[in-house]
């Protein structure tokens, strides 16, 4: 196969299984959780607990008091690697291209000296990430081979997207292909590993703060 | 059936939407770990929160999710066992006070105190509890209390409290205002409570009553895990409650009985009640609030307020003390991470009935100390009697000079002398 059929290939039907298999596989895992249920708290409310549910969904994104010096690597690394990999994949002016083939709506991206700034520093953040994951005490006891396959296929396509602009290690075409194809393969894992936390913490957070708020509780 | 089956099927019973959703965003960060005292104090990884539940994430993988049940089928997952659950028994029961910190860190919002509480029903059935918390149960179940009080014991202390006080305590009361709870230990180690109450209500002209069918507060139920035996706990209270026709029940200065009746209780019997729940310290601030609660002159003394987790983090109760503390105190000072961020005393959720965790909770000792050294305080007050016997255990063997008293006794020392017509009348007679 060439070069260009390979590239072809992921653009068209490539894509279209991922995208079928994420948007399935997120429906299948968010039902099957929704679908346990929850038993209704008869306990009376000292107030709703809704709003505090919300403000949790927002407010957990904030480090708390004091965790941010006991885990500065996980919080520094976290936000950088977080917000480097949303900027990348929404303002990086290839990618809204390909979004407004899509969709056909459009928005301003990022000079590509930001875009690099950010893929950089994003994976940057990953390997200092990795490498914590595999050096603190904590971090190595609790990591399973899951987290290291879910920190690959999440780093394949910075890393890729980074080499084909730059076009490093192999031509831009192929390098495209591989980039391509790990995007899909991002895709495809995503549902079924930890990486489903992109949809399933904004219900966590919620719970943890409607179960706090109810009983007027900080969360 | 087995043990372990049934353990098996109590971890699938207790398994809820917020459970799986919490199962499925842990990213294994590691942040829970930094909020637990078990952890920070011993540096031992295998206390990090979350891996407390590997068991349960287990049981929720093979029976609630696609990939674990097609694995389960296919015979390629391997069932949890005695063996595992039997090795999990100390992390899920010794080295967790369900102090809830762990609960306000992590960054994806999982609720890990509600999944440990929730984990324990499976532990109990499968028969991997600790002694000493079943112990307490059982006793809970067959004399009333854990610690084996009876209410012939309760009937001593209340002549005692009558003789210091010159007060009636008022035993089955109809139609009164407040019912009022104890834990066993304020009974057995702190008879000073009893008479605080008398007193702080006679001064209030508040009408209260204890009941002689439910005078125990605490639920070794909830802080083994069994539902079953916690909402039998629970009932006795409505009963008692209702066949007083009692507007409010007063939880006691204790922390996991206000958890236990405030907020699992109606969830427990299965409806809601008749009547509301307080805490002690939301009776007395409402007090303050009304004008009902007068006091006379200031501790001089440098102090500080422990606040139980159960009242602070998984409660609600959070000012209350503090605003009655400064009506009686000078000098009242906080440690640091007071409040929501407080730390456990290292023997709530159930850990201070376990004899096997005793080493291991004086050793985690050394954050409570740290925070406390920190102020250089003389005295310390809580609201909880199993945190301040824990504390002064912590402090005993610590060699620290520091006089641990309660809420209400510290308020009841202030009261003014005989302004009360009840009060007078009763001296006088």
């Amino acid at each position: 196969m060439t070069a260009e059929a390979l590239l072809a290939w992921a653009r068209g039907p490539g894509m279209q299984i991922a995208l079928a298999v994420f948007f399935l596989g997120i429906t299948v895992r968010i039902v099957e959780m929704l679908l346990i249920g929850r038993a209704p708290d008869l306990a009376a409310p000292r107030k709703s607990g809704v709003a505090a549910g919300w403000r949790t969904v927002f407010h957990r994104s904030l480090p708390t008091p004091g965790m941010l010096k006991r885990s500065p690597l996980v919080f520094v690394g976290g936000y950088i690697f977080h917000l480097g990999f949303l900027i990348v994949l929404v303002l990086s002016v290839p990618h809204i291209e390909l979004f407004h083939g899509v969709w056909g709506i459009r928005w301003p991206g990022l000079p590509r000296s930001l875009i690099d700034l950010a893929a950089i520093l994003s994976i940057g953040a990953m390997v200092a990430l990795l490498v914590h994951r595999l050096v603190d005490p904590v971090r190595r006891f609790l990591s399973r081979s899951g987290d290291y396959f879910a920190w690959t296929v999440t780093f394949l396509p910075l890393i890729t997207g980074y080499f084909a602009t730059h076009h490093m290690l192999l031509p831009y075409t192929q390098m495209l292909a591989v980039h391509i194809l790990s995007i899909e393969l991002l895709l495809i894992v995503l549902p079924f590993t930890k990486l489903i936390h992109t949809f399933t913490l904004f219900l966590s957070r919620w719970y943890n703060g409607a179960i706090a708020g109810r009983k007027g509780v900080a969360s | 059936m087995t043990s372990l089956e049934n353990g098996i099927n109590a971890f699938v019973e207790q398994i809820d939407t917020p459970i799986a959703s919490f199962f499925n965003s842990c990213v294994h960060c590691g942040m829970c770990a930094d909020a637990c005292l078990f952890y920070t104090e011993t540096g031992d990884p295998k206390y990090t929160p979350i891996h407390k539940l590997e068991p349960m994430r287990r049981v929720w993988k093979r029976n609630f999710t696609f990939w674990g049940k097609l694995a389960a089928m296919l015979g390629l997952s391997k069932p949890v066992t005695d063996a595992e659950l039997e090795e999990w028994e100390p992390l899920i029961y010794d080295s967790c006070t369900l102090c809830g910190r762990c609960s306000m860190v992590c960054p994806v919002g999982n609720d890990i105190t509600y999944m440990i509480r929730k984990a324990r029903e499976g532990m109990v059935a499968a028969g991997h509890a600790p002694d000493g918390l079943k112990g307490a149960t059982v006793r809970a179940v067959e004399i009333g209390s854990p610690m084996g009080v009876t209410w012939k014991t309760v009937q001593a202390q209340i002549k005692h409290a009558e003789q210091d006080t010159g007060l009636t305590i008022p035993v089955d009361v109809e139609n009164a205002e407040y019912m009022v709870l104890m834990s066993s230990m304020e009974v057995v180690n702190f008879p000073e409570y009893m008479g605080a109450i008398a007193r702080i209500f006679d001064q209030a002209g508040v009408s209260w009553t204890l009941c002689s069918d439910a005078i125990e507060a605490t639920n070794s139920g909830i802080q083994i895990g069994s539902s079953d035996i916690a909402a039998q706990l629970v009932q006795r209270i409505v009963d008692g409650a209702e066949k007083l026709k009692v507007k409010t029940v007063i939880s006691p200065e204790c922390g996991h009985a206000y958890t236990a009746i405030r907020w699992e209780g109606a969830n427990l019997i299965g409806r809601p009640y008749s009547f509301k729940v307080l805490h002690i310290l939301e009776v007395l601030d409402e007090l303050r609030e009304q004008g009902r609660l007068q006091t006379e002159g200031m501790e001089t003394a440098k102090l500080t307020f422990h606040d139980p987790c159960q009242l602070v983090r998984r409660g609600g109760v959070v000012e209350e003390p503090r605003r009655l503390l400064n009506m009686v105190a000078s000098n009242f000072v906080e440690m640091p991470d007071a409040g929501v961020w407080n730390w456990c005393c290292g023997g709530g959720g159930g850990v201070s009935a376990n004899e096997r965790a005793d080493e291991l909770r004086l050793k985690v000792f050394s954050r409570k100390k740290a925070q406390l050294d920190a102020v250089g305080v003389e005295t310390l007050v809580t609201a909880c009697s199993n945190c301040r016997i824990m504390l002064e255990d912590g402090a005993e063997a610590n060699n620290m000079d520091l006089q641990i008293v309660g809420m209400a006794e510290t308020i009841a020392a202030h009261l003014p002398t005989k302004t009360s017509t009840t009060a007078t009348e009763e001296s006088s007679s």
